[in-house]
């Protein structure tokens, strides 16, 4: 300690300065608003087909679902297999709530965002009764009950009989609901077990589930840039540390848990909001995968990354379509190859050499010295 | 009835111990998820209709000939993927084996295409009569046989000095290498013997359902999976008495409460054990050192 | 009563009595060294008054207040806050980040104020990275603000460890080997800083050290453990003449 200060005067502050984070947030909440923009044009002038347009809103519901999974997996460092778990209640929830409530709230700008904080809550509460039992699990133990509790979700909703008469709702779970307890001249099913929820207003465009893109990771990277964000962080990367500095952990992974499922439902409400037909058994085990390599690829915690390769990966498949048959099967090598390019340690040391010859800067010289 | 229920239920569950024994070997070994586990069971399917029905061979042939691809699959597909990535993290190697599972089962949907095919048992064995239950041939020779190989599996671990060498990996690699062990080819055995297992049970599994299409070996090897984490993932007898305890709770819940809601119950009762237990019912507890 | 009163706490493992009978008083601002060969059970102290480990007998109170038996969390927040032998840092968050989590329960505003961007949020975090500022002047890290902490060469790793323990103004500084994998420039630097941090924060610190230059540089007195016993207590120089310490340390 060569110059002993005792206090920093405000000039050492000055002089230092706190980088803002704002101008990197704004940028990553611009990607797909610039994206979805640019794709809408070329819509609109009969560049890309409508094929395309149809895929652009399930592309938002993923970059949700991926975002918000990346929350659990990237900054709270947990495994999660069963994100799709929570989509699948929320689209449920959501969706049969708009389906109940079309005849009495007319206008879709108030029974949209209803039912949007209903399915969302309702995947919170799921996230939150699943996060209490398993707060002792960790790595592979807590990803496979996270599966298993997204089958589980799945196989419930695939056994649920609901209906709807003139004297109200009638449930049945396992079983078909009794006809003598239904008046058949008013009988409307709004879910008959395994057969898919038809019928939700198709309350979602673009617009909408980009504005809920946008909200999403406004809250995300406000969250994970806040006290709240660096307790969490603080988790993932030292938990007896994390501790000894005061942090609650259960409080903290009961937040995450939560709020990681309420987006997740976000999704699934936009999901039924949007597409004809609503199947428990599309959101099973695979759909959860499928995401968890969409945050992987694009770095864990990172969000930007996050949106860049979910349009990537979401949309190779869709590129891939010449290929036809092959398509599936070459995306699965892209997959192995991308992993191991990134992660196998020959590969990362001939990257940083290659930038290291790009960009001949004195660090690069000084290496080859 | 119910005992013919439970039988049935100890053959599906010897099925799935024999999947889970080559899950949680792997990771005793090689610390990873090996998520394309599963679709070596439906490899091995393919192979065995393909030397059977296509082919015309016998059953011997398709039985061996299928077990003999497994596990070269298996070590290929370790050295081609996995190898690579020893050092990475873990999140890594299970998105590569995610991939591998991805290329296997649209390799088989490119070849084989993507209707089920029919698969007639290899060998056609009389149905048994136990007091006034009955029970189908196949489902004894499936408990049959896993009780060997389950026998065989234990010697070779045990006596051998390849089996002392897997263990050893599994105890602590870093040291195992300094103590001479060659890692490399204890890990390529381990999923050669893990991929063989996985051929068998395929076969086993085509003899009672017989049906296979590019996705059988998902669901199956997801409950493998289970089942090993049940029992202790890494432990060998976990393995085991996961496999079995999980094909009886899921044929009986079948029987007796609901075939839709089997699995979920399946789920539940795993979530359960896990929340009493968090190392499953043979898992080693670990402490993280201040 | 003393500020720091630790009486006969002990633990066993398996049979093996890890701690026995550990006995401390400290008056408030007083620098007390925990030596002993490896094994002794230094650590295990530490463990037992952060609560990592419950004793199985015995009592620790600070400034009158009664902390046996309180988790490592509720501990922190009664004001104990310690470093680790092996460094236990934020690895892929900055170095100010990592004394933020420090500030974590002194300045506090809601996951809701955070996310909507409230004025609590700026104003509070305004203090916060104040405050976390003077901590890394203090520990001469502050150039390195926003490097990630495991990029941090090791003696600063261990200096951002303390700056971190202080963070959370804590009554009780636990210091396990600050100086270990340091050379001898770094460990003089350290000295200083140490004795800077009693001086200036009037502070109450227990530190494990092997390296004996730096404990009777600053330690007015020492614990001296061995095989979870106290071999001997009192002033440092006459602890370090004792012939019994020096056997069972120097194994003469």
């Amino acid at each position: 300690m060569k110059n002993k200060k005792t206090d920093v005067s405000a000039g050492v502050l000055k002089t230092i300065g706190f980088k803002s984070t704002a101008g990197n947030k704004i940028i990553t909440i611009l990607i797909p608003i610039l994206f979805f923009g640019i794709c809408q044009m070329l819509v609109s002038y009969g560049v890309l087909g409508s094929l395309f347009e149809g895929l652009l809103v399930p592309l938002c519901f993923y970059i949700i679902m991926a975002v918000s999974l990346n929350l659990t997996v990237g900054i709270l460092g947990e495994l999660s297999l069963g994100h799709a778990g929570f989509m699948c209640v929320g689209a449920y929830v959501g969706g049969i709530f708009s389906f109940i409530t079309q005849e009495t709230i007319t206008s879709p700008w108030i029974r949209f965002p209803l039912a949007i904080l209903i399915g969302g809550l309702a995947a919170a509460i799921f996230g939150l009764l699943i996060g209490i039992p398993i707060l002792r699990l960790s790595g592979d133990y807590l990803a496979i009950v996270t599966l298993a509790f997204g089958e589980i979700v799945k196989n419930i909703m695939q056994n649920i009989y609901l209906a709807k008469d003139i004297n109200g709702l009638h449930f049945s779970f396992a079983t078909a609901i009794d006809p003598a307890k239904l008046d058949m001249a008013t009988k409307v099913d709004i879910l008959k077990g395994p057969m898919a929820l038809k019928g939700v207003p198709r309350d979602a465009n673009l617009i909408v589930a980009l504005v809920l893109v946008v909200i999403t990771l406004i809250v995300i990277l406000n969250l994970i840039d806040s006290r709240t964000g660096r307790a969490i962080m603080s988790i993932r990367d030292n938990r007896i540390a994390a501790e000894s500095s005061g942090i609650n952990i259960t409080k903290y992974k009961l937040i995450v848990f939560g709020l990681s499922a309420f987006f997740a439902g976000v999704a699934g409400v936009l999901a039924s909001h949007y597409n004809m037909v609503t199947e428990a058994k599309k959101f099973d085990y695979n759909t959860s995968i499928l995401i968890l390599v969409f945050v992987v690829l694009g770095g864990l915690g990172k969000m930007r990354g996050t949106i860049i390769a979910t349009i990537l990966l979401y949309a190779l498949p869709e590129l891939l379509r010449g290929l036809q048959s092959y398509r599936m099967l070459v995306y699965a090598i892209v997959l192995i190859v991308m992993m191991i390019v990134n992660n196998n340690p020959w590969f990362i040391e001939q990257r940083k050499r290659l930038k290291a010859f790009l960009f001949k800067n004195k660090k690069a010289e000084m290496e080859e010295n | 009835m119910f005992i013919s229920y439970l039988l049935s239920g100890v053959s599906l569950g010897a099925i799935y111990a024999l999947i889970a024994l080559g899950y949680t070997m792997v990771y005793g070994i090689a610390k990873m998820l090996n998520f394309a586990h599963g679709d070596v069971i439906m490899v091995g399917g393919y192979v065995a209709f393909t030397l059977s029905v296509t082919l015309g061979g016998s059953a011997w042939v398709a039985i061996i000939g299928s077990i003999v691809f497994c596990t070269l699959v298996g070590i290929v597909i370790e050295k081609v993927a996995y190898k690579p990535l020893r050092s990475a993290s873990k999140l890594a190697v299970l998105i590569t084996a995610i991939g591998v599972s991805y290329f296997l089962q649209n390799l088989a949907l490119l070849i084989f295409g993507s209707n089920s095919r029919n698969f007639q048992s290899l060998v056609s064995i009389p149905v048994i009569s136990i007091g006034q239950a009955t029970v189908p041939g196949e489902t004894i020779v499936t408990i049959g046989v896993s009780i060997l190989i389950v026998i065989g599996l234990m010697l070779f671990i045990n006596k051998s000095k390849s089996g002392a060498a897997m263990l050893a990996v599994s105890e602590d690699r870093g040291a195992a290498e300094l103590m001479g062990i060659n890692v490399n080819k204890t890990i390529s055995l381990t999923f050669a013997i893990g991929s063989g297992l996985a051929a068998i049970a395929g076969i086993l599994m085509c003899s009672q359902y017989p049906m296979i299409g590019p996705y059988t070996g998902q669901m199956p090897g997801i409950k493998a999976f289970i089942a090993a984490v049940f029992g202790g993932i890494g432990s060998i007898p976990g393995a085991m008495i996961g496999g079995v305890v999980i094909g009886i709770i899921e044929n009986l819940s079948k029987a007796y409460i609901s075939s839709q809601l089997s699995d979920a119950i399946t789920f539940v009762i795993l979530i359960l054990t896990l929340v009493i237990k968090p190392t499953g019912l043979f898992g080693k507890k670990l402490k993280e050192k201040v | 009563m003393s500020y720091v009163e630790i009486n006969n706490i002990s633990i066993s493992f398996g049979g093996l009595r890890a701690v026995d009978n550990f006995f401390l008083r400290q008056e408030k601002g007083e620098l007390h060294g925990l030596i002993g060969p490896n094994g002794a059970g230094k650590t295990t102290v530490f463990n037992l008054l952060t609560g990592v480990y419950k004793p199985d007998r015995g009592t620790f109170f600070l400034d009158g207040e009664n902390m046996t038996g309180k988790n490592t969390i509720k501990l922190n927040h009664e004001g104990i806050a310690r470093t680790f032998q092996n460094i236990r840092l934020f690895g892929n968050m900055s170095v100010i980040d990592n004394v933020k989590v420090g500030l974590h329960n002194n300045n506090k505003y809601s996951a809701a104020a955070g996310v909507f961007r409230l004025p609590k949020y700026f104003r509070t975090e305004k203090e916060m990275n104040e405050k976390a500022a003077e901590l890394l002047d203090l520990f001469e890290l502050l150039p390195d603000k926003d490097v990630l902490s495991s990029n941090l060469p090791y003696g600063k790793q261990r200096r951002l460890e303390i700056a971190r323990a202080l963070a959370s103004s804590p009554k009780y500084l636990l210091l396990d080997e600050p100086a270990a994998g340091m050379n001898p420039n770094e460990t003089a630097d350290l000295m200083k800083m140490i004795r800077f941090v009693r001086d200036h924060f009037d502070m109450t610190i227990l530190l494990i050290e092997h390296d004996m230059k730096l404990v009777s540089g600053i330690c007015e007195k020492i614990s001296v453990l061995n095989f979870g016993q106290l071999l001997a207590q009192g002033e440092t120089s006459q602890v370090l003449r004792d012939p019994e310490v020096i056997k069972a340390y120097l194994g003469q």
